[in-house]
């Protein structure tokens, strides 16, 4: 193959340059390369992302008036469940990991690709064949899927809609959240380079790590959960229907000790990014790395013992009730760790507002706000008040978009020039997350109050006196989509035509920022051999030396 | 494929030509499978968390229904899956002692025990099924709440477990065909080990269904 | 493990096969299944599944020790497997606090 002789960039062919088997389209859908699956990813990503915004724009619309505006309640049912199912099974879940984790990873630990490159680029197909499947379920003759993202039984063995076809897409989908999770894992083990120990390793490789095992562990048990949904409805075995004996809590319980752990799969990847990001900017190392890196396994391990407080209303044992809430406090411990390094790291550091910082930025008050509230929600008496009411809305949106989706963006912009090549225009990039908080804090704020003053979620209608809040906080919503719809034009256009970045335009220490921008196929020229920890800046020459 | 450029010359020889990536690791592949039997180990301990907490409700159901299984069939099975594992190990060790041939016939030993499990299942739900006892049936709509249950949870985990067994089955069946075909041999025997792993997985799940449906009663 | 860039340590070695030692695991595990199933014979009240469970995880502890080769493996393996039972217990405390008390 002499066309990967030719070298138009310098000295190296890049990943994108490189000419394998296949050429084109099938070059991409048929490559084992981690970097190109890493973008499949993320362009699908991106995709279902759009897909589950739009949805969210149009369940605001109806909310403008009370009663029915643009839509009936039937498919205010429908879009919430999927608005749900999309946003945190196919965008938010797998985000970060299998998206930026893909990319980055391999050539951070100093390796030239994932242990098995062949069941990753499977994941990847288990993947759009669930999304596929989730979407495709909208057309079959029972019409959307209406049970809430949760699925919750008994509601889901009876409603007529189409359930297992959007159940089995779940399904699908973990089956490629835990194939990625036993990658990850692997790869870590076995084909970190020479001298980068555990505690040698950046902080994100720790974070996806803890993902990994969480994955591994906990998706099973939704797995199982599914099936038997589906065998319940396919043949009425009768396990979670009280009318056959069964005990509907105990789906409850199934569920959440996936889903609670499932949500530090999605928010400890993007804790992995703020502590890549804020070191880089502030040119110092990290506060409390140790600190930071255990922590990561404290909450993977602890987060996946709290899962009842998702259940102080269901009629658990009063005994359950108060433990799990103790629990629960107990997660705020190594989150508060994170963040007060995060916060200690940037102290005399001398700091440059990059835009990645600034998203950094954005995330830590939006995270903050969703954090403290979920203390509220996980003490039992306020609980009790504010269960299934907006206030649990605003939270989680605080948490899940202020928090992950935030960051996924700051990653975004922030190894945009690794992973292309090539520069956005930063200024309109600043002003496009300018736009975004201010959108989200009207839209999500104003849910906070909505929710402690009574106003229940998954509702198409609503009484009167809510009615200036709502519309407030529909208006926030078309300032929110507005942010972020220039925010992806310009990565788009930067894509199209940007400036020409250079191998490490941030001051990175870490080891994607040591390899040409885009990196070459195999990453490395020569695996490299790591002397320092991942942040020491005082070794910042020595390492980046090769670099340029 | 010539090499990619003078830079990447020294990775490229390494890897091979074609698949660059294909680096043997027969540690990291043991690792990954045994992460993969997690998850098939927590996939059926969903199932148990729901049996123990339906036994705690239903205690006298739940003996009460162990009676109407047949012990000398799940014992039966029991023997057979045992001893299918025993086979399995020693078709990995016929290989790693260069014996092929002795390695496939202990394969297809362990194959065919694998049927026969099947088999004893088969006219074991067969019986049940005649009795009008299957979800749905005339029968079992007119037992109390906590047999329905009971046999609920009995059919899905044996009917999992035995889905386990056919995939096994089949998994078995490709490392046959790779071992004739010497893609499997004693120099590279990552994948018969790891399909063991598999199947003494099934083995080890089976070693708990027994007791808790067919003895306790 | 460290990464090294040849493929030295990761081709695995058989060290010893034997036929005898697993044919000895295998009569073992007879034994205790038929044990376990003379001992549901019996009358023990609420100690029958506490029995059974026991003899069910000494057979499991031959199998993934012996069969599934842990015994002969890295120290890796054997904390992944602890962790892994020792998560599910976990979880199943936690959910009979609810079931058992409710």
């Amino acid at each position: 193959m002499s066309d990967s002789t030719v070298n138009t960039n310098g000295d190296y062919v890049n990943f994108y340059q490189y000419k394998g088997k296949h050429s084109g389209i099938l070059g991409w859908l048929l490559s084992v390369d981690h970097k190109r699956i890493g973008l499949l990813y993320l362009g699908s990503m991106v995709l279902f992302f759009l897909v589950g915004m739009t949805l969210g724009f149009f369940m605001r619309l109806e909310m403008w008036n009370p009663g029915q505006d643009v839509m009936g309640p039937q498919t205010y049912n429908a879009l919430f469940t999927l608005h749900g199912i999309i946003m945190i099974f196919l965008v938010i879940i797998p985000g970060i990991p299998a998206g930026f984790g893909n990319f980055f990873l391999p050539i951070q630990i100093g390796a030239e690709d994932v242990s098995f490159p062949r069941l990753n680029l499977l994941s990847w197909y288990l993947y759009t064949i669930g999304g596929l499947l989730a979407v495709a379920s909208l057309f079959l003759s029972g019409g959307p899927i209406d049970t809430g993202w949760t699925f919750y039984a008994p509601y889901s063995l009876r409603t007529g809609t189409e359930v297992i076809m959007p159940l089995m897409a779940a399904f699908i989908l973990g089956f490629s959240s835990i194939l990625t999770g036993v990658n990850f894992v692997t790869t870590v083990h076995r084909l970190r380079a020479p001298g980068m120990t555990f505690f040698k390793m950046p902080l994100f490789i720790w974070a996806l790590y803890s993902t990994a095992w969480i994955q591994i562990i906990g998706t099973p048990i939704i797995g199982i959960t599914i099936l038997l949904v589906i065998v319940e409805r396919l043949f009425g075995v009768g396990l979670f229907d009280p009318a056959m004996g069964g005990d509907p809590i105990l789906f409850q319980h199934l569920f959440w000790i996936y889903s609670h752990p499932a949500v530090y799969i999605m928010i400890l990847p993007a804790m992995g990014v703020v502590s890549e990001i804020i070191p880089t900017f502030s040119r110092k190392t990290i506060f409390g790395y140790g600190a930071i890196a255990v922590s990561s396994i404290a909450i993977a391990f602890v987060g996946t013992l709290v899962w009842g407080h998702h259940m102080f209303t269901s009629g658990m044992s009063d005994e359950s009730r108060w433990v799990y809430s103790f629990l629960t406090f107990i997660v705020a411990l190594p989150s508060g760790v994170k963040i007060f390094n995060w916060v200690a790291t940037m102290y005399k550091g001398s700091i440059k507002a990059e835009t990645p910082f600034l998203y950094v930025m954005a995330f830590i008050f939006l995270f903050s706000i969703g954090g403290l509230t979920g203390l509220v929600l996980g003490s039992l008496a306020t609980d009790v008040h504010l269960h299934d009411t907006y206030f649990v809305v605003a939270h989680f949106h605080y948490v899940m978009f202020g928090g992950t989706i935030f960051i996924f963006f700051a990653a975004l912009h922030y190894w945009f020039p690794k992973m292309f090549g090539k520069m956005y225009n930063t200024k309109i990039a600043n002003i496009a997350l300018a736009i975004m908080v201010v959108g989200f804090n009207m839209l999500y704020f104003t849910f906070f109050i909505l929710g402690y003053l009574g106003m229940p979620r998954r509702y198409y209608d609503y009484l009167p006196e809510f009615q200036g809040m709502h519309q407030f906080a529909t208006v926030g919503s078309w300032v929110l989509i507005a942010g972020i719809l220039l925010m992806f034009t310009n990565l788009f256009l930067g894509l199209k035509n940007g400036k020409k970045a250079g191998n490490n335009p941030w001051g990175g220490m870490t080891l994607e920022w040591t390899v040409p921008s885009p990196p070459p196929l195999l990453n490395f020229k020569k695996i490299p051999t790591v002397k320092y920890g991942p942040y020491e800046y005082e070794h910042y020459d020595e390492v980046t030396k090769n670099v340029n | 494929m010539s090499t990619n450029s003078t830079t990447n010359a020294t990775h490229e020889e390494e890897h091979g030509h074609e698949h660059v990536h294909d680096l043997r690791d027969d540690y990291g592949s043991k690792l990954g499978m045994w992460l993969f039997l997690f998850t098939e180990l927590i996939l059926f301990g969903g199932l148990f968390l729901l049996y123990m907490s339906y036994r705690f409700q239903y205690f006298p159901e739940f003996q009460l229904s162990a009676k109407s299984l047949k012990i000398w069939m799940g014992g039966l099975n029991t023997i057979i899956l045992l001893t299918s594992s025993l086979t399995m190990v020693l078709s990995i060790t016929a290989l790693q002692r260069r014996k092929i041939k002795a390695s496939i016939y202990w394969l297809i030993t362990t194959i065919v025990f694998a049927s026969g499990f099947l088999v004893v299942k088969f006219f074991e739900w067969s019986d049940k099924f005649s009795h009008g006892i299957f979800p749905g049936g005339e029968e079992l709509a007119l037992k109390s709440q906590g047999e329905k249950v009971f046999y609920g949870l009995y059919f899905t985990m044996t009917g999992l477990h035995g889905l386990h067994v056919i995939i096994g089955m089949i998994i078995l069946g490709f490392i046959l065909v790779f071992i004739v075909k010497g893609k499997v041999s004693p120099d590279r025997f990552a994948l018969i080990e790891n399909g063991g792993l598999y199947w003494h997985l099934v083995d080890l799940i089976w070693i708990f269904l027994f007791p808790l449906f067919y003895l306790l009663h | 493990m460290s990464y090294t860039d040849t493929n030295e340590g990761k081709i695995a070695h058989a060290h010893d096969p034997r036929y005898g030692i697993n044919v000895m695991i295998w009569i073992t595990l007879l034994s205790l299944t038929v044990i376990t199933i003379a001992v549901a014979g019996l009358d023990l009240g609420n100690y029958t599944l506490l029995v059974a469970m026991f003899i069910a995880a000494i057979k499991s502890g031959f199998v993934i020790n012996y069969f599934m080769h842990i015994r002969f493996e890295d120290l890796l393996f054997k904390l992944f497997i602890a962790g892994v039972i020792m998560v599910l217990l976990v979880v199943f405390v936690l959910t009979a606090l609810d079931v058992f008390l409710r």
